[in-house]
C-alpha cells in the first residue's frame, strides 16, 4: 500500500526534533542543514508549517532528471532517488515547486525524504503527532471524521468528540 | 564532531578575536556549558574590576550536548561578574540561539574589553565579525533580530540582544531571543550595554558529528518515551511550568504585598483557567517534545494585538505578586520587560519592597516622581515603572540600580528599607514562600548567583517521597517532610551540584530530577556523553564536576565581592515574620535562625568548606581547583 507523511501543522510545535532525527538518521551528524525535512517557523504569528517531500504522483523532479535518476515507486509511495546515477546537476531542486529537493554541501550530493525506508525517523519522535505515516487510502479519512465529529457536536449529541 | 566546537576570545577593545580549542583536559575538568563558562570567567575576568568596566568579560556558553539530539538540549549560559550582585553573573535561556551557536562551530565566546561605538557580532562557520550596530541602537528585542536578519538575507539568523534597559545600564537588563527565551537573571545585558554590544547574531551549517549515531537515535527516543510517561510532562505539555499556580496558590505557598500575606484576595483573574482566553497555542524550544512555551494574543483593548509566548510561573508569580488582579496586566508586562530586555523576577522583587516602603510612609511621592504606589495600582503601574526602568527615568532611575542601589539609595529615609527590600547577595527573590522550606530558604541563601530556584531548588522536597527512596537518591538521611531541617544541607548539595550538572550539559532543568524522580539524571547522562561524544564518565565523575564548578563560583564570589557566611543569608522577614495564612503544614512557617545555622554549618561541612563557607585547601586539592589562580587575594 502507498504511504504518505501527513502534515498537521497545528499540531506542530516547532521543537524541530525531525530535523535532527532525519540529519542523524541519514548523515550519523546533528546539523538540521542537512535534513530532508524543515519547519518554517513564523515567530510572530505563532505558527510552525513542517515542509518536506510531497512524493507527488507526477513529480517535476522526476520529469526533468536527464539521468533518469529519480523514479517514483508505485509500491512505496516514495519517489527514490539513485545516487550513483546522478550527476548532480540540480535540476530537480529548480522544477520542484515545494523546496522538496536539497543539495547536502557537506557530502556534494541531492538528498530528498526517502521515508528512511518505511520507517521515518521524523514521525517516529513527533510527539504531538504532527507528522504521522499512514496509507494513502485512509489519509482524508481522518479530516472526514473530525468533520462528522463538528456535526455531532453542532446537533447537541457531543462534546469534546474532537 | 560534537567535541570540535571551539571558544572565540574576542576582545572589543583592541578589535581583535582569535580562536582556541577546548582541550580534553577541560572536558574533563569543566565538561562545558556553565562549567567551562565558570572556568573562563574565573580566568577572563580581571580581579576586583567594576563589573561595568572594560575589564569584565561576558561569556557566552553552549552546553556541551546542545544542539544535539538528547532531549530538550537547547540551553545557552550569559555570564559575567554581575552588576547586580558584583559576584557570578549567570543565567541560561532555551530557544534555538545556544544550537545555532554550536551549528556554526563556537561552544564558547569570551567578550572583553569595550567598544567605543555600538557593535554586534555575526558569527557564522567558524567566523565571526564585529558589524557596527549603530543603526540597532535604540531598537527594542523583538524589532533588532528582524533588522539583522533582513541587513544579512538569512531569515535563519539567530539573535540574541539587549533592549532599551541594557544600553541604558539598567543592571536588571538580560540578554533575549525571540519572543520567548530570555536569559534573565544577573545582568548580563548590562554588561553587554557596558561594553556596547547589542547583539550577537549566529548561523551555522557545520555538523555535531555523532560518535554512535545508531545508539544514539535508539537511546533518545527510550529517554524522551521515559519523560512523556511522567505525570509533570503531560502538566506542562498543557499549562506550562503554570501548572503549578492553581496548587501554591491555594496552599499558601506563594506571597503576596512583598512577602507580608501568603494569601491573595482577587486571585480568580491569574488563575491557569483564566489565561485560556489568551493562549493560541503551545511551543517547544529546540528538541523539546515536552513544549512548555504557552503562545498568546490580546484580542482587544488598549493591547489589542500583542503576541508573545510564556509567560512562565516564576513570571507569573513575580508581577502577580503586587496587586494585579488580571491576566492583562501580567501578559503586557511580561511583554514590555521582554520588549525592554528586564529581568521580571528581579524587577518584581524591586518594585515590591519599594511599594511596600510607600506603604509604610517611608518613602512619599516625592521620592517617587508623584506617582501614587498603592498597592491597588498596580495594574496601571506595571506599565508605567518598566518603561521608567528602561529609560532610568523618574522612580526607574531607582529601580534601575538593583536591590542593593535601591538600599543604597533610599536607606537616607530609614534604616529599616534594607529590611523591605527582600534580596540574597543583591539579588532578588522570587514570589513564593521559601521560609517553611528550611531546603528552599538553604538553596537561595547559598545559591552562588543570589536568590535563585534554579541554582539548587530540591521542588522533590514537596513531593513527600518515601524516605527509603530519599536515601537512595541523596546517599545519606533526608527527612520527608519539607518543614523539617534533618538531612536538607545533603539535600540541597545533591540539587546544586546536580543543576550544575545539567548546565554543563545544556539541557532543560524541568526535563530531569528537578521536577520528578523519573525524569532523567546521572545514568542517563552518562549514557548521552557515550553515545553522542563518546566520552566515557561514572557518574561519580560527572557528579564531582559539579561539585568542581560550584566550587569554583564560590571562590569567585569571594574574590570579587568578598562573599562568605553572612552572605549565605535569607532575607530576615522569612526568619521573623510566621506565614500569616495557609494549609495547617503551612500556617505560622518560618525560619528558625539557630536551626537554621546548624544546617548551614552542615551544609559547609559537606563541601568541604570552612565555617566561613570558604574552600578549604585540602578541598581546592582534592577537586583540583589548585591549578586555578588563587581566590584570596591581598585586599
Amino acid at each position: 500500500m502507498e504511504k504518505m507523511i501527513l502534515v498537521d501543522y497545528t499540531k506542530c510545535t516547532g521543537c524541530r526534533l525531525c530535523e535532527t532525527v532525519c540529519s542523524v538518521m541519514n548523515t550519523g551528524a546533528c546539523n538540521p542543514e542537512r535534513s530532508r525535512i524543515k519547519i518554517i517557523r513564523w515567530e510572530w504569528e505563532g505558527l510552525q508549517i513542517p515542509t518536506l517531500c510531497l512524493q507527488c504522483d507526477e513529480p517535476a523532479c522526476v520529469t526533468v532528471c536527464p539521468v533518469k535518476a529519480l523514479s517514483r515507486n508505485s509500491g512505496s509511495g516514495c519517489v527514490k532517488l539513485n545516487l550513483s546515477l546522478c550527476i548532480g546537476c540540480k535540476l530537480c531542486m529548480q522544477a520542484c515547486p515545494f523546496g522538496a529537493m536539497s543539495y547536502d554541501f557537506i557530502k556534494k550530493e541531492m538528498i530528498k525524504c526517502e521515508f528512511c525506508d518505511g520507517d521515518p525517523a521524523c514521525v517516529k519522535f513527533c510527539e504531538t503527532q504532527a507528522l504521522q505515516f499512514v496509507d494513502v487510502s485512509n489519509a482524508s479519512l481522518r479530516k472526514k471524521r473530525s468533520l462528522g465529529a463538528q456535526v455531532l457536536m453542532a446537533i447537541g449529541k457531543s462534546e469534546g468528540a474532537l | 564532531m560534537t567535541l570540535k566546537s571551539k571558544i572565540a576570545i574576542i576582545d572589543l577593545t583592541k578589535n581583535e578575536i582569535r580562536t582556541e580549542p577546548i582541550s580534553e583536559k577541560m572536558r574533563r575538568l569543566y565538561l562545558g556549558g556553565r562549567g567551562i563558562g565558570a572556568h573562563l570567567i574565573y580566568n577572563h575576568v580581571e580581579p576586583r574590576t567594576d563589573p561595568l568596566g572594560p575589564g569584565n568579560v561576558l561569556v557566552i556558553s553552549a552546553g556541551i550536548l546542545t544542539g544535539t539530539m538528547a532531549p530538550a538540549a537547547s540551553r545557552v549560559h550569559f555570564g559575567g561578574k554581575s552588576p547586580v550582585t558584583n559576584g557570578f553573573g549567570s543565567s541560561n535561556m532555551g530557544g534555538y540561539f545556544g544550537p545555532e551557536l554550536k551549528f556554526a562551530g563556537f561552544e564558547h565566546l569570551v567578550i572583553k574589553g569595550a567598544s567605543p561605538k555600538p557593535v554586534y557580532l555575526w558569527v557564522h562557520d567558524g567566523e565571526i565579525e564585529i558589524r557596527d550596530a549603530s543603526h540597532l541602537w535604540g531598537k527594542d528585542t523583538f524589532e533588532t533580530p528582524q533588522i539583522i536578519r533582513d541587513e544579512l538575507e538569512d531569515e535563519e539568523i539567530k539573535v540574541a540582544c539587549i533592549g532599551l534597559a541594557g544600553e541604558n545600564q539598567v543592571r536588571l537588563a538580560n540578554f533575549r531571543t525571540g519572543p520567548k527565551d530570555s536569559a534573565g537573571r544577573t545582568g548580563t545585558g548590562c554588561i553587554a550595554g557596558s561594553k556596547k554590544l547589542k547583539a550577537i547574531a549566529v548561523r551555522g551549517h557545520q555538523d555535531l558529528k555523532l560518535a554512535h549515531p545508531k545508539e544514539a537515535l535508539q537511546y533518545a527516543k527510550k529517554v524522551v518515551d521515559q519523560i512523556m510517561s511522567t505525570k509533570v510532562a503531560k502538566a506542562m505539555s498543557v499549562d506550562g511550568t503554570s501548572f503549578i499556580w492553581n496548587v501554591t496558590n491555594t496552599s499558601g505557598l506563594l506571597e503576596f504585598y512583598n512577602g507580608q500575606v501568603n494569601k491573595l484576595e482577587n486571585w480568580r483573574g491569574l488563575t491557569i483557567e483564566a489565561f485560556e482566553k489568551y493562549k493560541t497555542g503551545m511551543a517547544g524550544c529546540f528538541n523539546c517534545t515536552v513544549h512548555c512555551r504557552h503562545q498568546f494574543r490580546i484580542n482587544d483593548g488598549a493591547w489589542a494585538g500583542t503576541f508573545g509566548e510564556g509567560p512562565e510561573y516564576n513570571t507569573q508569580t513575580a508581577l502577580g505578586s503586587f496587586g494585579a488582579d488580571n491576566w492583562e496586566t501580567l501578559l503586557v508586562g511580561w511583554h514590555l520587560a521582554n520588549k525592554y530586555g528586564i529581568d521580571t523576577t528581579g524587577w518584581s522583587n524591586d518594585v515590591r519592597g519599594v511599594m511596600e516602603l510607600y506603604q509604610r510612609g517611608i518613602i512619599d511621592k516625592e521620592v517617587t516622581g508623584g506617582l501614587d504606589l498603592s498597592w491597588d495600582n498596580a495594574n496601571q503601574l506595571i506599565p508605567i515603572l518598566l518603561e521608567q526602568t528602561a529609560k532610568k527615568e523618574g522612580l526607574g532611575a531607582i529601580l534601575a540600580e538593583g536591590s542593593l542601589g535601591i538600599i543604597r539609595e533610599l536607606s537616607k529615609y530609614s534604616k529599616d528599607v534594607e529590611y523591605y527590600i527582600l534580596h540574597v547577595k543583591g539579588l532578588g527573590k522570587l514570589g513564593n514562600v521559601d521560609r517553611v522550606q528550611p531546603s528552599f530558604a538553604l538553596g537561595i541563601a547559598t545559591s552562588t548567583r543570589g536568590a535563585d530556584h534554579l541554582r539548587s531548588r530540591p521542588a522533590l522536597d514537596h513531593y513527600h517521597l518515601p524516605e527509603d527512596v530519599l536515601k537512595k537518591l541523596y546517599g545519606g538521611y533526608v527527612s520527608s517532610d519539607f518543614r523539617s531541617y534533618e538531612g536538607k544541607a545533603r539535600m540541597v548539595r545533591w540539587h546544586e551540584l546536580t543543576y550544575a550538572v545539567v548546565d554543563c550539559i545544556g539541557t532543560c532543568k524541568f526535563q530531569t530530577v528537578f521536577f520528578s524522580p523519573n525524569l532523567p539524571a546521572y545514568k542517563e547522562w552518562v549514557n548521552y556523553l557515550k553515545y553522542i561524544t563518546g566520552l566515557e564518565f561514572t557518574e561519580e565523575e560527572l557528579f564531582n564536576i559539579g561539585e568542581r564548578v560550584y566550587t569554583l563560583e564560590r571562590m569567585f564570589n569571594y574574590r570579587e565581592a568578598g562573599y562568605t557566611r553572612k552572605d549565605d543569608r535569607i532575607p530576615e522577614r522569612c526568619i521573623r515574620e510566621p506565614l500569616k495564612y495557609g494549609l495547617p503544614a503551612i500556617k505560622g512557617g518560618h525560619i528558625d535562625r539557630k536551626k537554621f545555622n546548624k544546617m548551614l554549618d552542615e551544609y559547609y561541612e559537606l563541601h568541604g568548606w570552612d565555617k566561613e563557607g570558604l574552600p578549604l585547601p585540602e578541598t581546592l586539592k582534592r577537586l583540583e581547583l589548585d591549578e586555578e589562580p588563587p581566590y584570596k587575594l591581598e585586599r
